[in-house]
């Protein structure tokens, strides 16, 4: 089970992979962004369509994602039941007419196309950027992550620690591993059946020798970084570094012209929502 | 002399800033227990992020909660919920500002500093949890208040708890294993 938790980088061979990182990051930076703003339905949804077309052409099968796609959707339904619970007329408040299914505005519980319409909207928010982040995630090498941060202007000393956290992940995770069975073979439970206090002692029995463990990793490694003079001149090259082709440039403009597109709809609309009542 | 110590400062905060991330990370992801509230959960990380950064400072700490968190983010929700991810990384910032009030590398901390540390950090993820990330979400998201400021507050005590348990045992036990400052007499 515990592998089907994380997705990971796999060599395919689609354009998707042969872009650069860099063009791939500043892609999903930038369209997460402009979708975490807008509330414009048609924005949304084409946004969508276009991340599922490239999720198709990545090759990326299904069942490599079916676990995280499953806990995305059950979170997104837990988050508009939420919204609807405290908050059932917000719709009518943001587009200002009521044209209802059920109840009528006075009461406090009631249903409206608005209502329904904003949390479709919410719903459209949750999920548009989950293709393009599973692309992403799944046709970059992390390696070169590191190295496209570092051309899109961040520090080269964070890109390293970005670099040296997704290295490190895996080896944390084998260690947090065989802590716990050890500990669980002395008899600490820590699974769902026990107690939440009994849970939590078990788990402070774990993260100790984990954290202890780490700290003593930060030393040695920061030792053989010193050893090798890192951090002694003012920029470095990467050896996963990718120049620009053609394709990225391509990308690239396909990518403002989209953002150009969301801001132009802000205009259009006359703010961040697209209200098809009036 | 002084220049040498500096660049290896910034190499351990460069490294203590990866390997927290990857700490984080995990932490989040296996040792999280929900608390029934959608995207609210007891996290054991938000302890160990005081401990990291009582060690390394406000720059790892803050930025090593950033990155742990969107790439958890990342792998759980398939997007970072940018808002709360920024609200982390200030927590971050603000547990690493007392580094050096806190002094967990020069011996066993005293019980009065303990109360003063929990006294900050319940003002910090008040102000992180109650005002700045619901503030946020409904700024940048325009997610209604009330949905919001519900999980706010729950973030504001699960975290407090966690810091408090959690942080505090980490602090007590390792300053704990570090010799007391001033602890060794020459002999007469």
């Amino acid at each position: 089970m515990n592998s089907q938790l994380l997705i990971g980088y796999t060599v395919r061979d689609t354009f998707l992979n042969r872009l650069s990182g860099s063009t791939k990051l500043i892609g999903f930076v930038a369209l997460s962004i402009i979708g975490m703003v807008t509330y414009d339905t048609r924005f949304l949804l084409g946004v969508l369509l276009i991340s599922l077309i490239l999720f198709h052409f990545s090759k990326i099968k299904y069942h490599e994602v079916a676990f995280v796609l499953q806990v995305i959707v059950a979170f997104a339904i837990l988050n508009l039941v939420m919204v609807y619970v405290f908050a059932p007329s917000y719709g009518i408040t943001i587009y200002g007419t009521h044209h209802m299914i059920l109840g009528s505005p006075d009461h406090y519980f009631n249903l409206s196309w608005e209502q329904l319409f904003y949390e479709f909207n919410l719903l459209l928010k949750y999920i548009f950027a989950v293709p393009l982040a599973l692309i992403f995630l799944m046709t970059t090498n992390p390696s070169e992550f590191a190295a496209s941060l570092n051309k899109i202007g961040v520090s080269y000393r964070i890109s390293y620690s970005v670099a040296i956290a997704l290295r490190y992940i895996p080896d944390v995770q084998n260690d947090y591993r065989t802590i716990s069975l050890a500990q669980q073979a002395r008899g600490y439970e820590i699974s769902r059946k026990a107690k939440l206090m009994t849970r939590a002692r078990g788990a402070v029995q774990i993260i100790m020798p984990l954290i202890l463990s780490s700290l003593d990793r930060i030393e040695i490694i920061s030792q053989a970084m010193e050893l090798r003079r890192f951090g002694h001149n003012k920029k470095r090259t990467w050896y996963m570094a990718q120049p620009f082709k053609r394709n990225d440039y391509l990308a690239l403009i396909i990518i403002v012209l989209i953002v150009l597109v969301g801001i132009a709809l802000f205009k259009v609309n006359g703010g961040r929502f697209w209200n098809p009542f009036k | 002399m002084n220049n040498k110590n500096q660049s290896s400062n910034s190499i351990r905060t460069v490294v203590a800033t990866g390997i927290g991330a990857a700490v984080i990370f995990v932490l989040m992801k296996f040792v999280a227990i929900p608390m029934g509230i959608p995207n609210t959960q007891f996290n054991v990380a938000e302890g160990f992020l005081a401990l990291l950064a009582a060690l390394y400072g406000p720059v790892a700490g803050g930025l090593a909660v950033f990155i742990g968190h969107s790439l958890n983010d990342f792998v759980t929700y398939g997007s970072p919920w940018w808002t709360w991810v920024i609200t982390d990384g200030l927590v971050g910032v603000a547990l690493g500002l007392i580094k050096n009030r806190l002094n967990v590398t020069g011996g066993a901390v005293k019980t009065m500093k303990l109360v003063w540390f929990n006294l900050y950090q319940i003002v910090v993820n008040f102000v992180a949890w109650v005002l700045i990330a619901p503030t946020g979400d409904v700024l940048v998201y325009h997610e209604p208040a009330a949905k919001v400021y519900l999980q706010g507050v729950t973030s504001w005590i699960v975290n407090s708890v966690s810091v408090a348990i959690i942080g505090t045992i980490l602090i007590v036990l390792y300053s704990r294993t570090r010799a007391q400052h001033g602890s060794l007499k020459k002999e007469k």
